[in-house]
């Protein structure tokens, strides 16, 4: 072996790392690790073996279907390499044993992760325990490894995130215009409210029915009486929630004055009047014991998933869906969620989202479209994957060296800018603003006399700053925590507390309060300003409530640049990055650009890849990043 | 198209990547025939991917014995010498590649490539040479082109931290998508042995130096009649007297190509596995889209190097003369 080798050895024989995620990325780069001289290796993944995993995920077999991600991919890779040390954890890496000591104990971590939850909880316990970390995505050919050394280069959080699209409520339960307003009101509202959990809050009824009818009398609808036949009950369904419902809010003019009204559709119009003696046999066909392959389609002749089906189609499937999870799985009604996995599901879903389409006039989409919106199914081929792994292990190398200058974000395009397939950019330094590494206070506009503890908790605390077991202060009060040793006082009071609004809470938060949130297992605390606020739109600020600080406004970057630009003179200013920020703009980048851009004012009409979050691909950022780093 | 469905089995299998790349192209695969020979580091990570893709069938030729050396970078080789005694690197790679994708078809073709006839080459829809020798690319790409049907014709070649691919696809009509519309291009791309005669006087100065660097390489083992690997630093002194020659022949001046990067790929001869998964990754990417016809393919060299990061493609050609 030769001396350049050698060098490249020792650092890797030595090093202990910690792989998060056994999936598309996680089977490339644990191979590469192994085959590149990595001798102790951890690998943590909560996911078992899917069937659609196989077409990438290569050290998977059909039998291993079911099995943990992370101990299958442990024991196929000691097959060609027996003699290094692979652990495996089949669990959720934010399980509280994967504390900051666990993570100290690895000379690096590298994320092939498919969540922004999961990669936030991961950056919080690097930066806690000093571990350097390499983090990495992947969309169909879209990929990009980045480089996070605390103090030295950014954090993964230095940079907003696109988070996964929410929609304004009245736009899915009354006022759809794309095919995913449907999906998302056939999944979280139809099929949640008549298989789901019955208690949980659901706007299903609330708007459509605002004028015409009390809420208990809708109620009633979905209950079905014991001895009710399930064709009739999901006739009445059908009837209710495509007829009736749309009947109803037509009946207020002025939502659609500027709309295309929607059109009621009934059973009868579509359906021929019994549907059992056609199918007589659809309770007790071919009986399969796993719930997961109950399927409606073979009952009606219908094969290819990439079909469209006109109306009719939907309808039979929604009927026969509803009757197949009465008949067949009837012990999990009332606590089913929708699961992509689920045939079933997606096949009532399908149904559910296309009949309201076609209400609506919104074009129609297949059950294998329809699959991919509903679960936010991430593109994905193995050539990325297998790319991407090998950056990662690349850059690795280079942290474990501490070679800091060589550092670099590697972007995998799909169309070439400046000839690039792969192209590397330096990475930045942290964020002075950012409040994950820099700890900067945010600023929440809130209703404090109408929004609840429980509305901060959960769509600010643990959505947006992503905090897994939160605990709030203000002041020297305690006003929520979450943990397993707290006695059953505090939990009836802190449960008491969440249903207060701010200003009522024992030590009122009002305008001008600061509030103390911190997650003790990710060692992260950060301040929020509270600001009273009356009104907020409901198209734009579907959350009722907006936070802000960490979002850098165009102004502050304009700071942070001249900022940055002094302290990068006195860094070494590496010759390769002056090359890609120089930027000789060619067509194609200027358009990328362009296209980017859009992109982050979220425009995009793909909706699909709104709703991905794996989609931060993050090259708008790069741009601004460029922009930020050029002298 | 043909008419022919997906299985549901194939649908769900291939379920996500039908996402990206749409249920006819996935059928074009499944339908198409591949030819690998060389099989090191990178050739097994592009075999692993082209097989997860799910190709009709892929035919490895290698006669190589197994030995110590060919487990560096090869995922696909158990290291049990009880199990590789005697056996060659393609029957070892081909008992693993099947396991990886039943309803690929994966077989061993024995002998040598560059003596195979022309028809021999028919049975493909596309060729990959792996590590070949100068004379080799020459020959088997000469015979494809001389086929009726258009056989896609790829080599690869990784050295030190250091990727090479060259794709000649000859004539090559794709379809594009330009906002919303579809437009149809066309490509014509040069023969192997056009690609490598071209003159290096018209070249843009910004063009990878590694272009340079590997046709200076590729004399030398053509000189020296050395395989792929076989070099050391003691070879420095021949390899910078052929680039020396080469140089005066092309009227450039000898900075055109860095001493330091010869130095590093005559001595770097153990793959680097993380290059071989960037290189065999972006392969079998280009073999998936000239397969599928779908999206804008590789013309026609692409370069990888681990020391800037940069994955670049350079269009080499005649036209620069012209």
């Amino acid at each position: 072996m030769d001396t350049q080798q050698q060098q490249q050895q020792s650092p890797v024989q030595g090093a202990k790392v910690l792989m998060v995620g056994a999936g598309g990325i996680g089977c490339e780069l644990l191979k590469t690790l192994a085959l590149s001289g990595f001798h102790d290796i951890h690998i943590i993944d909560m996911d078992t073996i899917e069937v659609s995993n196989l077409n990438r995920q290569f050290l998977f077999r059909r039998s291993h279907v079911g099995l943990s991600k992370a101990k299958v991919a442990r024991d196929a890779v000691l097959r060609f390499r027996p003699h290094i040390n692979i652990r495996s954890y089949h669990a959720n890496v934010k399980n509280p044993e994967f504390d900051v000591d666990f993570f100290k104990q690895f000379d690096v971590v590298l994320n092939g992760l498919d969540n922004l939850d999961a990669r936030r909880h991961v950056n919080r316990l690097c930066l806690a325990a000093d571990v350097p970390l390499v983090e990495s995505g992947t969309t169909g050919f879209l990929g990009q490894v980045t480089v996070h050394v605390k103090g030295k280069t950014e954090c993964y959080e230095c940079q907003t995130k696109p988070t996964p699209k929410t929609y304004p409520v009245c736009t899915i339960t009354s006022t759809p215009t794309k095919f995913v307003h449907c999906i998302v009101w056939a999944k979280d509202l139809l099929f949640a409210k008549l298989f789901g959990d019955k208690n949980q809050d659901n706007d299903l009824n609330v708007r459509a029915n605002k004028a015409a009818t009390t809420s208990k009398e809708t109620d009633d609808v979905f209950e079905r009486a014991e001895d009710e036949d399930i064709e009739q009950y999901g006739r009445k369904i059908y009837d209710h929630v495509f007829g009736y419902n749309i009947e109803a809010a037509l009946a207020n003019e002025e939502t659609w004055k500027n709309r295309r009204r929607p059109r009621p559709i009934y059973s009868k119009e579509v359906l021929p009047e019994s549907l059992t003696q056609k199918n007589g046999s659809a309770q007790n066909c071919s009986a399969t014991d796993d719930d997961s392959t109950v399927s409606s389609m073979p009952l009606l002749g219908l094969k290819n998933p990439q079909e469209l089906w006109g109306l009719t189609q939907n309808s039979l499937v929604f009927i026969e869906a509803l009757k197949l999870f009465f008949a067949k799985r009837k012990k999990e009604i009332g606590h089913l969620t929708f699961d992509k996995d689920d045939q079933l599901a997606v096949e009532f879903v399908t149904a559910a989202a296309n009949i309201r389409a076609e209400s609506f006039g919104i074009p129609l989409h297949s059950l294998f479209e329809a699959k991919g919106i509903a679960g936010n199914i991430v593109h994905a081929v193995a050539t990325t994957n297998a790319i991407v792994a090998g950056l990662i292990v690349i850059e690795a190398i280079k942290v474990l060296k501490k070679d800091a200058d060589k550092y670099r974000m590697t972007y995998c395009l799909e169309h070439p800018s400046r000839k690039m397939l792969l192209m590397p950019v330096e990475p930045f330094e942290p964020n002075p603003s950012c409040y994950v590494c820099s700890k900067t206070p945010l600023v929440l506009e809130i209703n404090t006399q109408k929004s609840k503890l429980r509305d901060l908790v959960d769509k600010i605390v643990k959505a947006k700053l992503g905090m897994n077991l939160p605990m709030i202060m203000h002041g020297a009060s305690l006003l929520y925590e979450v943990g397993d040793d707290l006695d059953d006082i505090m939990v009836a009071n802190y449960n008491a507390n969440l249903e207060k609004s701010l200003s009522e809470l024992p030590s009122p938060v009002i305008n001008g309060s600061i509030l103390t949130v911190e997650d003790l297992q990710q060692e992260l605390s950060c301040k929020i300003n509270v600001k009273h606020r009356e009104e907020f739109d409901e198209e734009k600020e579907p959350e009722g409530m907006v936070l802000s600080g960490w979002t850098q406004s165009p102004a502050l970057n304009g700071e942070s640049a001249s900022t940055s630009n002094n302290e990068s003179a006195s860094t070494s200013n590496n010759e390769s990055a002056v090359d890609v920020t120089e930027s000789s703009s060619g067509p194609e980048i200027a358009s990328k650009k362009r296209r980017l851009s859009d992109n982050d004012k979220r425009e995009t009409e793909n909706v699909e890849s709104e709703d991905d979050d794996l989609m931060e691909i993050e090259n708008p950022i790069t741009v601004s990043k460029k922009k930020r780093r050029v002298a | 198209m043909d008419g022919e469905e997906l299985t549901a089995q194939e649908t769900a299998l291939y379920d996500r990547q039908i996402r990206v790349w749409g249920a006819n192209a996935q059928r074009r695969l499944t339908k198409s025939h591949i030819l690998v020979s060389g099989i090191k580091g990178t050739v097994t990570e592009f075999c692993k991917n082209i097989v997860l893709a799910g190709v009709g069938s892929v035919t490895l030729m290698d006669d190589n014995l197994v030995n110590e050396e060919s487990l560096n970078a090869n995922f696909l080789i158990p290291p049990d010498e009880n199990a590789y005694r005697g056996k060659t690197v393609a029957e070892i790679c081909c008992d693993s590649l099947k396991d990886f994708n039943p309803m690929v078809l994966v077989s061993v073709e024995k002998g040598d490539l560059s003596t195979r006839s022309t028809e021999f080459f028919e049975k493909f829809d596309v060729v990959v040479i792996g590590y070949g020798s100068l004379a080799t690319k020459k020959a088997v790409n000469e015979k494809c082109r001389k086929l009726s049907k258009r056989v896609a014709f790829y080599t690869v070649d990784c050295r030190d931290s250091c990727g090479e691919i060259f794709v000649d696809l000859q004539d090559y009509k794709y379809t594009k998508k330009k906002l919303e519309e579809k437009v149809e291009c066309e490509l014509n791309f040069p023969s192997f042995q056009e690609a490598v005669s071209v003159p290096w006087k018209p070249i843009p100065r910004r063009t990878a130096k590694l272009y340079f660097a590997m046709r200076v390489i590729e004399v030398f083992e053509e000189n020296e009649g050395r395989k792929h690997g076989e070099c050391s630093l003691l070879d420095l002194p021949t390899v910078l007297e052929i680039k020396k020659k080469l140089c005066e022949a092309n009227s450039v001046s000898e900075s055109h190509i860095p001493d330091s990067l010869l130095e590093r790929l005559i001595t770097g001869t153990i793959e680097f596995p993380p290059v071989c998964a960037i290189v065999g990754g972006i392969l079998a990417q280009e073999v998936i889209k000239a397969v599928s016809g779908k999206g804008e393919p590789l013309k026609n060299f692409f370069y990888y190097d681990a020391q800037d990061g940069k994955g670049v493609m350079e269009d080499i050609s005649n036209s620069f003369t012209s």
